[in-house]
């Protein structure tokens, strides 16, 4: 639910959970582009093939 | 055949005997999928709930597998912020076991809601006063933070590594792991405390209702706590019987003992809350509704005080003062004893925060109202299992999932 849905109230309920939901989601969205985007970058430029995990 | 999938130095069983025990745990599998299509298309009166009963045998699965999962959000905690390094060793297997827990809550809620098609509106049209909707957002959030960390494992197949784009998405992925982690802490610490709040705000059920802080019962901070006590010892069991079926060591001991280490800890802390929190609700709580302790435990023909004794002190002291102590931990049978009770005793927590609520009379003029699963029921709760052993035999078969299993069995 968006604030400019006909459902949305601007009240201490409305703020808290939808505001937390897209808190939450933002973190992971913007993690995730990141990873996504570095991963083109690198393998654009050749960059970071031998780098290991663990 | 497959064997350009299987990761280097280690050794697998041959095709046709993994292709059995595949086909083995896919009838299972079959078996629930059909009872779940009959609840989708013939409705909810495929199952034994009623007026009485709208939660039943699915949601106390539901909360049983997300305590159980909670070993993936706090092994995690432990590894990323906590900075126990040891833990990367288990923690792969921590986070598959989550995945395949919360997977298969959402897998159980799809069935459950009766009309899978409308299950947006609980984002889309929220209530924002219900305690079930911040268990739906951060449940459905963690279950992509999971999925985000169990991606980097597929990734590290040995033919998808190969790939320079997703060699590099899982080493990148595999950096900002904390920030993943951070959030799947934080956000599994309000679902599992929500989960545990819905009972404790039922001021019109005694058996659940509980006082508490603010806007959260004191059930909110217990349920918390228990998933992120037990669920770390329901990894290190699966751990053990992976160990068993497969014929190897996979983890080393010193792990496995810190883990149940931090784990008995929890589960002695949390035992001694909960033994206050009982003592609290049948001294002062309550009476103040007009009822006695063994109103809740007596004139029905299942709910005993048995089952307040297994909950407590024998899936909950025991398995505590089992795992505190360096000679139990080390004791294998001991130590396996304590992770079965540990496991079994947030199971037995859910199932009366769920059940018993519904059971126990609130009106002079109710009575005991007993419930029995369809088959349906039955067979869609033992579907996840299916599944879970699926998924764990192809991770186990294909993607590096113990760090330490080629030193460990050197032969292979």
């Amino acid at each position: 639910m968006f604030p400019f849905c006909f459902e949305w109230m601007w009240d201490m309920s409305h703020m808290v959970f939808m505001g937390g939901l897209w808190y939450a989601l933002t973190i992971i969205g913007l993690g995730m582009t990141f990873c996504i985007g570095k991963a083109f970058y690198d393998t654009f430029l050749d960059k970071g093939k031998d780098d290991h995990h663990h | 055949m497959d064997s350009a999938l299987i990761p280097k130095g280690v050794k697998r069983c041959p095709t046709w005997q993994f292709a059995l025990w595949i086909g083995a745990a896919g009838a299972v599998l079959l078996w629930g999928v059909f009872a779940m299509l009959l609840c989708w298309f013939k409705g909810l009166n495929q199952t034994n709930m009623n007026d009485s009963y709208g939660f039943a045998l699915w949601i106390w699965a539901d909360l049983a597998v997300i305590a159980l999962g909670g070993g993936a959000f706090f092994t995690g905690f432990l590894r990323y912020i906590v900075g126990k390094d040891e833990l990367k060793n288990i923690i792969n297997y921590a986070v598959l076991i989550g995945f395949i827990c919360y997977s298969s809550a959402l897998l159980i809620l799809a069935i459950d809601i009766g009309q899978p098609l409308r299950g947006w509106f609980i984002f889309w049209h929220a209530n924002v006063h219900s305690m079930l909707t911040e268990v739906a957002f951060c449940l459905t959030c963690y279950f992509g933070v999971l999925t985000i960390e169990y991606v980097p494992l597929i990734l590290e197949n040995r033919q998808i590594d190969k790939v320079p784009f997703f060699h590099r998405l899982g080493h990148n992925m595999h950096e900002i792991m904390a920030v993943f982690a951070a959030t799947g802490a934080f956000l599994s610490f309000f679902h599992q405390g929500s989960l545990g709040g819905v009972s404790g705000v039922l001021f019109g059920r005694p058996f659940g209702y509980r006082e508490g802080i603010f806007i959260w019962p004191w059930t909110f901070f217990l349920f918390t706590w228990s998933a992120a006590a037990c669920g770390p010892c329901f990894t290190i069991l699966i751990t053990k019987i992976t160990e068993k079926i497969t014929g190897k060591k996979l983890v080393k001991q010193n792990v496995i003992e810190l883990l149940a280490k931090i784990s008995g800890w929890m589960i002695g802390t949390y035992i001694i809350a909960k033994i206050i929190d009982t003592w609290y609700w049948a001294k002062v709580t309550a009476p103040e509704a007009g009822f006695n302790l063994m109103d809740f435990y007596s004139n029905n023909p299942f709910y005993g005080i048995w089952i307040l004794v297994l909950e407590i002190v024998i899936c909950g002291v025991v398995p505590a003062i089992i795992l505190i102590s360096e000679k139990g931990r080390k004791n294998p049978a001991a130590l396996m004893t304590a992770l079965i009770l540990a496991v079994i005793g947030p199971c037995v927590n859910r199932w009366v925060m769920v059940l018993q609520v519904m059971a126990m009379p609130v009106l002079t003029f109710d009575n005991w109202v007993m419930y029995y699963p369809s088959w349906q029921e039955v067979a869609t709760t033992i579907l996840p299992v299916a599944y879970g052993v699926i998924l764990i035999s192809l991770s186990y078969r294909y993607l590096p999932i113990f760090p330490q299993e080629q030193e460990l069995n050197p032969e292979a």
